[in-house]
């Protein structure tokens, strides 16, 4: 139905729902076909050992099972991996099943493929090795220095060094009239996306033509890779994202699993699915963060910053999955978060060790840098005695609505970060807040306020092209959007991102409408089968709004020249004479004549009477390719109580201002924001994967590592006032799916040290367990007392 | 193999399943009922809650075998017809749901906890999720949407609009 009526910024309900409330979604799980086979790996309970044998004869004899399959087995090439990002990076060797060592608790060594689910896992079972265990090595000092080589024929553990190369006068450091030096480490951390991965391949084999349906954020790059690892001619390789139960990185990879999925139902001609059990996803899906940071601050004694240096730790695992090393470096972009200082180093070494590759996790390098940088401006101003919203409004870079060049060397497309931080000062009534925090510490109370600042700045939108080049990643940044309207005034829109939760068909849906002047409920968005969709580059990076979203813009465009061509046909007018508004072309002034998209698309549809040189059909396909990254920002305050007798903290308050650009639909932006900070609360209060002397992961199913339930997450009050126009691109829209675990961290840690600094604690690492916040305290008033010669404790 | 009978979403259905079947699988794969979803393996994260004889139940966490000759409720029968339950059309109206994946669970779970306690704060709401875990929208609006439901249950039945 044609239209006036506008939805861009409206809280359009979504289009995704009715299935997803009532049972009827497609995720993997669901999906079966006559022939099937169950596929399932035999991971041995080794974390770094010698193989000397593999038995698979007792599994082969099982009930069910039709082959037992080790690497010398199956023609695989190696796992990809896309992102050498120096030109002497050591590349450790990665394929599906591990033939010569085992490195980590995920490696497996042999596939065993049988009738059922149960028979697959009770056979894999039963596969017998026989290695020599050597020592494991988890700690990353550790692993550095090469006591223990993971992979022997790289000589050493330390296999990639990456550095920004500094900006700005770099004796800043060492002259400034304050320095501040501190180390963070932050743990890894499991996803826990709450669909496992899973995989189903099938295919014709005398046409030699596969498909994959696999729970993953990137059809078209595992397509396009698998081709590479299996050998199909990619023209008949067909990939599948299904409805997908959520992803935060850690199924933005190319796995084992599917490539083996692929090599065996093309070995064997019958269809071989395989579902990742919880336990096996938290050893052989990857983990984020793991990394350990010295800082340095260089700054006056009235609070201004001169500079900033951040030299990494970063733990890769045994291998690198897609991206590996790319994460640290996609962090060391924005370490300068949204100040301004006169000088910048940032350079990191990646170290393998005995442990589940790491790779992105919502926000990709970019929480990681958030952290520290925030953690080091609260400890500046400790330091100086100053506040830390003093020092942050010092510092924070003056509103800019044209793209300015940050000292990273990067171009920041806009930003007005003061003001995020004026909203968020004001819902938390900041100034209140201190008097309360200060007749507690008078009064002496048990339980003590902190408050808690992060203002951040991301780069999303990933990527421009040339700049990825550039930074040696394989692949291009760009996305791809096909409008076709149909004879009955409906609308197809074919997308190259990926949606798992973000709520893309309505979006999408939403912009649509407004150009082309129908309703989202006219607009069916296709996404996630390469077969269907243009060529794309999937969603991860909040890119697909300011990517996708800007190349369905484009489509629109040329939606709308086409048709006007035929409008002014129809209405025998020249196409100067017509204008667009109110839903249709219509000639200048005389509104009533004019034509619908609807009635347009009929015309090209029939083609009966079309323009000299117009092709029927109304439709478009557009490749957007951005100019530049756009660069989200904003103020996130959290208010904790801390019991200073058991450690124990909990949020009373939790406000996020986020500017986020141009909001099209500000019910799945704030949706984003909640998710997102209940992330980075758990990231900061209590995840973090755990690794014993051994090497094996003793937080290894949902009931030891602690993700957080509804108990746990905190209201989270949210304003979406602030929107600065991104200058990358026509929408002007930033990306907001990373936003909440980028800010989060850093406010929540930063409360709890404040709640707790009169007491003397400088810091506390994450995540701030009650153990950890107590033995702070302790350690804190245990050197008190010291330095007090017996003073009160 | 053993025979299990029970009453599904109204419907008697019955099958001869291995004695360890799961209940969670005996209703998505012998029953065909995939709107239950499986996330873990340690019944932590409750995607896979359905109503036993009108409770709710972790379906992982019983064997089919237990369910025999009780009555089941899965996310399937959860709507009248084509009518919605309050429940479903709340979590669409609140934004309750991003992924769905944890949704089936989470419904059922609150189908089965506003049944004991029909006007709950929104610290007992929060409580009562706490088996059930979701990993995409911070809770915030899952707790919306069944204050909500629950808001629009008490005016229906109390005979208002």
């Amino acid at each position: 139905m044609a239209t006036t009526e506008t939805f861009i910024g409206q809280p359009v309900l979504r289009k995704e729902d009715p299935e997803l409330i009532t049972g009827q979604a497609n995720y993997i799980d669901n999906w079966t076909m006559p022939g099937m086979l169950w596929m399932a790996l035999a991971r041995p309970p080794y974390v770094h050992a010698t193989i000397d044998g593999v038995d698979t004869s007792e599994a082969a004899s099982m009930p069910g099972v039709v082959g037992v399959f080790t690497a010398a087995d199956l023609e695989l090439g190696a796992l990809p991996f896309v992102w050498p990002i120096t030109e002497d990076i050591k590349v450790p060797v990665h394929y599906a099943l591990a033939s010569d060592k085992v490195r980590f608790n995920g490696d497996a060594v042999a596939v065993v493929v049988a009738e059922t689910r149960e028979q697959a896992i009770d056979a894999a079972e039963a596969v017998a090795v026989t290695a020599t265990e050597l020592p494991a090595v988890i700690e990353l000092e550790q692993a550095a220095k090469d006591e223990v080589l993971i992979h022997d024929d790289l000589g050493t553990n330390s296999v990639v060094h990456w550095s920004h190369g500094g900006a700005g006068d770099q004796s800043i450091f060492d002259s400034a009239p304050v320095v501040v030096q501190e180390r963070y480490a932050q743990p890894r951390l499991i996803p826990n996306a709450i669909e496992p991965r899973g995989c189903l391949a099938y295919g014709v084999p005398a046409m030699d033509e596969w498909t994959l349906v696999s729970s993953t954020q990137i059809p078209h790059i595992v397509k396009v890779t698998l081709s590479g690892v299996t050998g199909i001619e990619e023209q008949k390789l067909r990939v599948i994202a299904p409805d997908v139960g959520g992803g935060f990185g850690s199924k933005l990879n190319v796995y084992a699993e599917e490539a083996l999925a692929l090599g065996l139902a093309r070995k064997l001609g019958r269809p071989v699915k395989w579902i990742e059990g919880r336990r096996e996803n938290y050893v052989a899906t990857t983990h984020g963060r793991g990394v350990i940071h010295d800082c340095t601050l260089a700054g006056t004694e009235d609070g201004k910053i001169l500079g900033l240096k951040f030299v990494e730790l970063a733990d890769m695992g045994a291998y690198y999955q897609l991206l590996t090393p790319g994460i640290p470096e996609l962090g060391g972009w924005v370490y300068m978060g949204p100040y301004d200082p006169e000088a910048y180093w940032y350079e990191f070494t990646g170290i393998v060790t005995n442990s589940t590759p790491t790779d992105a996790y919502r926000g990709a390098g970019r929480p990681e840098a958030t952290y520290v940088i925030e953690r080091l401006v609260d400890t500046f101003a400790r330091r100086i005695g100053k506040d830390p919203v003093e020092v942050r409004r010092m510092n924070l870079k003056p509103a800019f609505a044209e793209a300015s060049t940050a000292i990273s060397g990067l171009n920041v497309d806009s930003g007005n970060y003061e003001a995020t931080l004026d909203t968020a000062l004001g819902l938390v009534e900041y100034d209140k807040l201190r008097a309360q925090q200060r007749d507690a510490r008078e009064r002496g109370d048990t339980k003590q306020l902190g408050i808690g600042l992060s203002t951040y700045i991301e780069m999303c939108g990933l990527a421009p092209s040339n700049i990825l080049g550039a930074l040696r990643y394989a692949a291009g940044g760009w996305d791809g959007a096909t409008i076709e309207c149909l004879p009955t005034g409906k609308v197809l829109v074919k997308t190259g991102t990926s949606p798992h939760g973000q709520g893309h068909e309505t979006t999408w849906a939403q912009i649509v409408a407004d150009g082309l002047g129908v309703t989202p409920d006219d607009i069916e968005v296709l996404h996630g089968d390469t077969l269907i969709t243009p060529l794309g580059m999937d969603t991860y990076g909040s890119r697909s709004v300011s990517v996708g979203g800007a190349a369905l813009h484009f489509a629109v465009e040329k939606v709308k020249a086409k048709a006007r061509t035929i409008a002014a046909h129809e209405l025998e007018v020249s196409e100067d004479d017509l204008e667009w508004g109110e839903g249709s072309w219509h000639v200048a002034g005389a509104p009533d004549k004019a034509k619908t998209i609807p009635e347009i698309a009929f015309s090209a549809w029939h083609a009966h009477s079309l323009p000299e040189g117009t092709e029927p059909h109304l439709n478009a396909t557009a490749v957007y390719d951005p100019p530049n990254f756009t660069w989200p920002g904003g103020a996130h305050i959290c208010v904790v109580e801390v019991d200073t007798e058991t450690g124990a903290t909990e949020i009373v308050k939790y406000v996020a201002v986020d500017d986020c650009g141009t909001v099209i639909n500000p019910m799945i932006v704030d949706g984003q924001i909640h998710g997102g900070v209940a992330q980075g609360v758990a990231e900061a209060l209590y995840e973090e994967a755990i690794y014993d002397e051994s090497g094996n992961l003793t937080t290894s199913t949902m009931t030891q590592y602690l993700v957080p339930t509804a108990v746990e997450v905190p209201t989270i009050t949210t304003d979406g006032s602030h929107q600065t126009p991104s200058t990358t691109n026509p929408l002007g829209v930033k990306g907001i799916g990373e936003a909440g675990t980028i800010a989060a961290p850093p406010a929540v840690i930063n409360a709890v040290i404040d709640a707790v600094s009169h007491l003397g604690v400088t810091a506390i690492e994450k995540p701030a367990s009650p153990e950890r916040v107590w033995r702070a305290i302790q350690d804190a008033q245990h050197q008190q007392g010291q330095s007090g010669q017996g003073g009160a404790a | 193999m053993t025979t299990v009978s029970v009453t599904v979403n109204g419907a008697m259905r019955e099958a001869d399943v291995e004695p360890r079947t799961l209940l969670v699988y005996f209703l998505r794969e012998t029953l065909g009922l995939t709107g239950t979803n499986v996330g873990c393996d340690t019944s932590s994260c409750g995607a896979c809650t359905v109503l036993l004889d009108g409770e709710s139940v972790k379906s992982c966490t019983l064997l089919a075998a237990q369910a025999d000759g009780r009555e089941l409720t899965t996310i399937e029968g959860l709507a009248e017809g084509d009518e919605l339950h309050p429940l479903q059309e709340s979590f669409r109206r609140n934004h309750g749901l991003q992924c769905g994946y944890c949704t089936p669970g989470m419904l059922m779970a609150a189908a089965s906890y506003l049944k004991e306690n029909p006007s709950p704060s929104e610290d007992d709401v929060r409580l009562a999720l706490e088996g059930n875990l979701c990993r995409c929208t911070g809770y915030q609006n899952i707790v919306k949407s069944i204050l909500d439901a629950a808001g629009s249950m008490a005016g229906a039945g109390g005979g208002g609009a």
